[in-house]
């Protein structure tokens, strides 16, 4: 059996023929939690936007950390600290060569995206980002895309630009090129939607940010595009990228920021304290190099080492087998549930990913999570952290069912007898 | 359907989610108060009219979209409030209260008496998730009734 993967507008995807597909049965046994009951009934996870579950070789990691290697980073001779101070920096190296990164010191950990963003936007932001100034966002953004570059504005006196969605959540992109200006500083937006699985063409809107604002800076935020696609950041011509660990299998808390050395090594440093320094007197502190400058206080070592693990599981998988396998289900999951009187997709682009966002006539999305919930299946009900993308579909929430390396056609049929569960209930 | 969430979904919490009572705007009304649950985007406006003495609640009504718990919620606790005094209205989110939130296996199937009607919310205290769609109405009468400010000391013609 073959699939063709269609890798236009997936940046560092080409068009590949995948000889040996995901083995899903072989990839669920990995995942411990996969066996739980819920309510009586077994887990049927459709989450993973949430958050991702753990493979088993990602919990192992944490704990062998604890057990066999740990001690502080970075500070001391003694040979456990070498120890947990050499696997530290390899998860660098493999969190870096996973998308692409020049070198590993261009990736710097944090507690997640949204610790990213925020690094971003308050310090290349105030340094670089002034009165009458403007960052660009788009009208799909997570709050943690939104709300940094809101608080930099109403300090800076800068303003915040949204370059509108269309009715299938997808960017109009002549919209983004006119509301780019050389007063634009910022222009951030996600590589997928997180509500919707809008793919953003991100190559494209990089290259009218390079054209028609050339002294702006682009930053992705990457939380959803990570887990569901080969990614190179240098093939997406961004300038900082930015990803969770826990939403790619590996542990919650963690997460990176990757940008270009020049500008990471321009930059101001963030938070003050250890390790961050190269050396303190009361006079005068001097900092430390770009990464270290960024990452002050001890840092979740086992954490970070476990992100190294959850790196080595998806490269093992192979992102461009995992993209094929969740495409060819996303596939699937949109034509029953479009077979379901009453239920309307919210989130329609051609170019998609890994969510089926919906609403069903005359049912609150609640209501229907809990009916689901009792069934054991996980969905999100609410607004995703995206309110001003619920508001642009005129909705207080939807039902989101996202998908994982571990999804099965059975998962999606579950969702399907729920969904008429729910709407025998309410009939 | 499933015997535990027909303790959620009681036929009259169906029935009140779909046709919701006092589904309507008091002009004039002694207190508008809005309600918001930002976890799941539920909102809507309580109105309250209390009598010349300020002591009793003489009309309630709510305005709003939510799931069927939060509309039947808003839509039994204004028939409930209607001539009763303040005091009462207080009591009863305490009870109402009490009775969503009480540990699951103490609460199953318990109804308390003085609650009367209300009593079919008893199901959701196995239901933690959906504690806050319940008692959203009921934090927006808390908010009008302190909003509404101490009722006036009663006066005496003697």
């Amino acid at each position: 059996m073959t699939t063709t993967v269609q890798g236009s507008n997936r940046p560092g995807t080409p068009t590949v023929e995948l000889s040996r597909p995901l083995n899903v049965a072989n990839v669920r046994a990995e995942f411990p939690i996969l066996t739980t009951h819920v309510h009586g009934k077994p887990l049927v996870y459709l989450d993973s936007a949430a958050s991702a579950q753990k493979p088993r070789v990602v919990i192992d990691a944490e704990r062998r950390v604890y057990e066999e290697m740990y001690a502080n980073v970075h500070r001391g001779v003694h040979d456990l600290s070498m120890r947990a101070s050499e696997a530290y920096e390899a998860a660098r190296g493999k969190v870096g060569r996973l998308i692409g990164a020049s070198s590993p010191k261009e990736i710097i950990f944090l507690r997640g995206t949204t610790e990213a963003i925020n690094l971003v936007a308050q310090t290349w932001g105030r340094t670089n980002v002034g009165d009458g100034d403007e960052v660009l966002i788009t009208g799909l953004e997570h709050h943690a895309n939104i709300v940094p570059w809101q608080m930099l504005c109403a300090e800076k006196k800068s303003v915040l630009r949204v370059a509108p969605i269309d009715d299938r959540g997808v960017v109009d992109l002549d919209a983004f090129a006119g509301l780019l200006s050389e007063r634009t500083k910022v222009a951030a937006f996600a590589h997928v939607s997180n509500a919707l699985g809008t793919i953003n063409d991100v190559i494209r809107m990089t290259a009218l940010v390079r054209e028609l604002a050339p002294q702006a800076v682009v930053l992705v935020d990457g939380a959803q595009g990570v887990p569901h696609m080969p990614v190179d950041v240098k093939a997406l011509g961004c300038d900082f990228y930015c990803f969770s660990a826990h939403k790619m299998y590996g542990p919650s808390g963690m997460g990176a920021l990757w940008g270009r050395k020049p500008i990471l090594d321009a930059m101001p440093p963030w938070q003050g304290g250890g390790d961050m320094i190269l050396s303190v007197t009361f006079e005068k502190t001097v900092y430390n190099e770009t990464p270290f400058k960024f990452e002050a206080g001890t840092p979740d070592i086992a954490g970070t080492i476990a992100f190294g693990a959850a790196v080595d599981y998806l490269t093992g998988l192979g992102l461009d087998r995992v993209a094929a396998a969740e495409h060819a289900l996303l596939a699937y999951g949109t034509e029953v549930l479009s077979a379901i009187p009453g239920l309307r997709l919210i989130g329609t682009a051609p170019d998609k990913t890994s969510v089926l966002s919906f609403v069903l006539e005359g049912i609150h999305p609640h209501d229907a999570g809990s009916i689901l919930d009792y069934e054991g299946i996980a969905v999100r009900t609410g607004h995703h952290c995206a309110q001003p993308v619920m508001d642009r579909f005129g909705l207080p929430a939807t039902i989101r069912a996202s998908l994982g390396v571990y999804n099965t056609r059975e998962d999606i049929d579950a969702l399907v007898r729920g969904i008429h569960k729910v709407q025998e209930m309410f009939a | 359907m499933n015997s535990d969430l027909r303790d959620l979904y009681q036929d009259v919490i169906l029935d009140h989610g779909k046709r919701p009572r006092n589904n309507r705007v008091i002009e004039g009304a002694s207190v508008t108060q809005p309600a918001y649950n930002p976890l799941c985007g539920d909102k809507g406006t309580l109105y309250l009219s209390l009598d010349a003495g300020g002591h009793n609640i003489s009309d309630a009504s709510y305005v709003g979209q939510g799931c069927s718990i939060s509309t039947a919620s808003a839509s039994l606790m204004t028939e409930f409030l209607r001539g009763r005094s303040r005091e009462d209205a207080l009591h009863t989110f305490d009870l109402f209260h009490e009775m969503i939130t009480a540990p699951p296996d103490e609460a199953s199937h318990r109804a308390v008496p003085e609650l009367g009607k209300l009593s079919v919310f008893s199901g959701v205290a196995e239901f933690p998730a959906r504690v806050k769609c319940a008692t959203l109405a009921w934090h927006a009468l808390k908010a009008a009734l302190v909003e509404a400010g101490p009722a006036p000391a009663p006066v005496s013609t003697e």
